[in-house]
């Protein structure tokens, strides 16, 4: 469904990609694991054409998309989930899943705000609530949320666990296994291994810009040179 | 004043503001998605009452042909808001946000062409408004019944905006982007036709005031200015991207003015005020307390930074004082090999430069972009005329003397100024200037008044346009050099780390206000340093040197030039200065030839002259090797 290939990416002059290759099927968690700062976040960016590949091919539904700008990107079935939220904090809830809002398409999952309230009952008590007047949990689930209004078949999950409460990652890690019931593909970034394993079929490991591991979670949990190696801190 | 005469005052203010804030609602917009402050939305004010004025001709002054003309002229000035958005801007919203300004000043000035060469330079007064034309008495005193609808158009207005920004999904659209558009674009929305919507309903907005305005004051070609100066002193009182707030702003000034036009003058403790002259500058005033009391307007909050993936600005180089000298040298050879004219052109360049360098060193290194540099110039040239006129000086003491003054107002204004940041310290800029060119420009008994200052010519020994020229040049040339030196001393490095972080600049212990309004101080008194030279080339100053005309073509000269390097501004001066003449001295209408230069360079050279061509340069350098 997702396929990456040799993808390079700069920020500035800094190259911070170098060539990296990761593939995601449907209906399959894919984690992308790394330190800080081993490009996991810009290998999303990438993907989605928030920072323009500056060499390398992306393919979405055996579509190229490494030319297309983000919106173009996202109206295929592709959806982005930000690290750091990126709640419109003067819009209401239900405002924001608005703005998500895109028309429906023919293989993914069609969803509605009454779905939506049920797949993250926090939300469903708060529609009228400005995003800036939520927790760091609650937005996080209206900004997968939000990105669920666009009828993606693949999402990109930055960091979904990131300064949540042990409680809200049980829910965010239930959450995900149901994306996955739903036939969708997920790739996200983490680097808590923890939570990792408890959502994803698959792994790739990225360190300074390259892959250095890809298998199964079995494998990885196999290997404590590798974890060591690359993940721990 | 009597209560009668009170209420009166109040209705014609809100009257009056009603189309301040219908222009002010549309350039707040424009600006919360596109981040573009429009200086062009003065231009689409004045077109819209251009356009009301042919189309009531051609429909009629029937009260059907009066209102299908007003709201046709409103749709299509939102049509020439498509135009700019999809030729222009579109094209260059991921350069640095200057760039795009550089942009909307060319447009001012190709529209003003384009309404000279259709409807001539003289005032067109339009139609009262068929059927309500008559007045309404009301308190024994009667008020026009046009001036009452108006003052119900604006709370209308409002309304609608309000419900089309809270109920539709383009208002939802329209705020998530006004906050964060990357994120909006990430989500599957095409910017592009939103940001074109966007303009076309600011546009649209903008037309609408002109139009409306149409039975009250003559449609002329003063007005873009004029009211792109009221629109922008309503929006940062209200607090940009605030519509209610600009409602509020408008209707305050709208009644200040009112007010002080209806006082007249009146005397108080033996002094005699004039309130009337107090109308220029009133909203000026108001705003200067606002912003030092909010720094972010009204009912305006902290501006969202927006995710743009731009490059960091590169590192200023070191200046070349080799290079540099050889450009003395040359620059002191001309006049042995050219003749009068060239002399004299030469002398505005060097001039301009100084100018153009000390705006440069504000707003590139020091990162505080002024709207109303023009007031150092203007201040300094008229500190050295009447230092020499009035005050019997000698001509060198007053040339030499007048930067101390313009330094004296720098000391003032920018004590305010430096409180504030990005657009609301622009804002500010240009209020100062408006102040100060106001009271120049009503201040007859001792500015001269419109008709400035005559007579100032240099001493005998300086008379000759050549010896003229060598002062000059030594006078501004050293101004360069020392705001090139001042840039890499530690003081000038504080201030360029100040501008690329001020929380970590001022967490090492760096007092960034302070070293921010010393940095004022220095650029105001050399910019007047820059007047006062041109002031005694010319014999004669008068107020347009303070004009935001004036501020805009420095800012024109440093965008031109680029921004990033530090030759940039010389060069975009003497380009500019150079262009601008020989182009007037071929057509009438070189606003709109030196316009669409502009454009031609934005879109083709993105980092400005200098820039482009060092790019360019350094491409050819790397296929060669």
């Amino acid at each position: 469904m997702l396929s990456v290939k040799n993808l390079h990416a700069f920020y500035g002059r800094a190259h911070i990609l170098h060539g990296v290759s990761l593939e995601a099927r449907a209906g399959e968690v894919v984690a992308l694991l790394g330190r800080n700062g081993a490009g996991k976040s810009t290998a999303l960016k990438a993907i989605m054409g928030l920072v323009p590949p500056a060499q390398g091919e992306v393919t979405f539904d055996s579509q190229r998309i490494e030319r297309l700008p983000p919106y173009r990107i996202a109206r295929l079935g592709l959806g982005y989930v930000p690290e750091e939220r990126r709640i419109f904090t003067e819009l209401t809830v239900m405002e924001n899943l608005e703005v998500g809002r895109q028309v429906g398409r023919g293989a993914a999952p069609a969803w509605t705000e009454d779905k939506l309230f049920a797949l993250f009952p926090n939300l469903a008590g708060m529609r009228d609530r400005p995003g800036g007047r939520m927790s760091g949990g609650e937005q996080q689930m209206l900004t997968i949320a939000r990105t669920l209004m666009g009828n993606p078949s693949c999402v990109l999950l930055d960091e979904p666990s990131e300064g949540l409460a042990p409680i809200i990652v049980e829910q965010m890690a239930h959450s995900i296994r149901m994306l996955k019931g739903e036939g969708l593909c997920v790739l996200l970034c983490e680097q808590n291994l923890h939570f990792s394993q408890a959502v994803a079929d698959r792994a790739y490991i990225i360190e300074k810009g390259q892959i250095r591991f890809g298998g199964t979670m079995a494998e990885l949990a196999a290997n404590s040179s590798l974890r060591e190696q690359y993940l721990s801190v | 004043m009597t209560f009668s005469s009170i209420i009166i005052q109040l209705l014609n203010g809100l009257a009056a503001a009603s189309s301040l804030f219908l222009v002010s609602a549309g350039l707040s917009l424009i600006f919360g998605v596109t981040r573009i402050v429009n200086f062009a939305h003065g231009s689409l004010y004045m077109l819209g009452l251009y356009g009301a004025y042919s189309l009531i001709e051609a429909l009629g002054r029937t009260p059907i042909g009066f209102w299908s003309a007003v709201i046709l002229a409103a749709l299509a000035v939102g049509l020439v808001g498509i135009v700019i958005e999809v030729l222009i801007l579109r094209r260059i919203y991921r350069a640095p946000e200057l760039f795009q300004l550089l942009a909307t000043f060319a447009v001012v000035l190709v529209i003003k062409d384009i309404a000279l060469f259709t409807w001539g330079a003289e005032d067109l007064v339009g139609p009262r408004a068929p059927g309500l034309s008559m007045a309404v008495e009301i308190l024994g005193k009667c008020i026009p019944a046009y001036d009452l609808l108006l003052i119900a158009i604006g709370p209308v207005v409002l309304g609608a905006v309000w419900l089309l920004l809270t109920r539709t999904r383009w208002g939802a659209l329209v705020r998530a982007a006004t906050q964060d558009r990357e994120m909006v674009g990430a989500l599957g929305v095409d910017q592009a036709k939103l940001f074109t919507s966007v303009f076309f309903v600011g546009s649209v907005l903008a037309g609408l005031g002109g139009a409306l305005q149409i039975p009250r004051e003559p449609a002329n070609l003063e007005l873009d200015l004029a009211i792109i100066a009221d629109a922008f002193v309503i929006t940062v009182v209200g607090g940009l991207g605030s519509i209610t707030g600009a409602f509020l702003a408008a209707v305050i000034i709208g009644v200040a003015k009112a007010f002080c036009i209806g006082i007249g003058t009146v005397t108080w403790f033996g002094f005699e005020i004039s309130f009337s002259k107090l109308t220029l500058v009133v909203e000026f005033l108001i705003m200067a307390i606002v912003l030092v009391a909010r720094p972010y307007g009204l009912l305006g909050k902290p501006q969202a930074v927006q995710r743009i993936a731009a490059d960091p600005v590169p590192p200023l180089t070191a200046p070349s004082w080799k290079v540099a000298l050889v450009w003395v040298v040359l620059l002191l050879g001309v006049p042995l090999v050219a003749d009068r004219y060239i002399t004299i052109m030469l002398t505005d360049i060097v001039c301009f430069a100084l100018f153009a360098v000390s705006l440069h060193f504000i707003m590139g290194p020091a990162g505080m972009v002024s709207f109303g540099h023009a007031a150092y110039f203007g201040l300094g040239a008229y500190a050295g005329g009447l230092l020499f006129k009035r005050a019997g000086l000698p001509m060198e003491a007053a040339l030499l003397l007048a930067p101390l003054c313009a330094g004296a107002f720098a000391v003032v204004y920018g004590w305010f100024c430096v409180r504030l940041s990005g657009v609301y310290l622009a804002m500010l800029t240009l209020a100062f200037a408006q102040i100060s060119w106001s009271i120049v420009f009503q201040w007859d008994s001792f500015t001269g008044g419109s008709n400035g200052v005559f007579g100032i010519w240099p001493s005998a020994w300086l008379a000759d346009k050549t010896t003229y020229y060598y002062l000059a040049l030594a006078c501004c040339g050293t101004g360069i050099a020392l705001l090139w030196r001042v840039l890499f001393s530690p003081f000038g490095a504080a201030l360029r780390a100040g501008r690329d972080s001020p929380l970590r600049a001022e967490a090492i212990g760096i007092d960034l206000r302070g070293f921010q309004w010393a940095a004022f101080v220095l650029v105001g008194a050399l910019a007047g340093l820059a007047g006062s030279v041109y002031a005694f080339s010319k014999g004669s100053i008068s107020p347009s040197t303070i004009s935001i005309g004036q501020s805009t073509d420095g800012l024109i000269m440093v965008l031109l030039g680029g921004v990033e390097t530090l030759t940039g501004p010389v060069v975009g001066a003497a380009v500019y200065t150079w262009v601008r003449d020989a182009v007037a001295r071929h057509t009438e209408f070189w606003r709109a030839v030196m316009g669409c230069i502009i454009l031609l360079i934005v879109l083709l050279f993105p980092q400005g002259l200098v820039g482009g061509l060092k790019a360019l340069f350094l491409r050819w350098k790397e296929q060669r090797a």
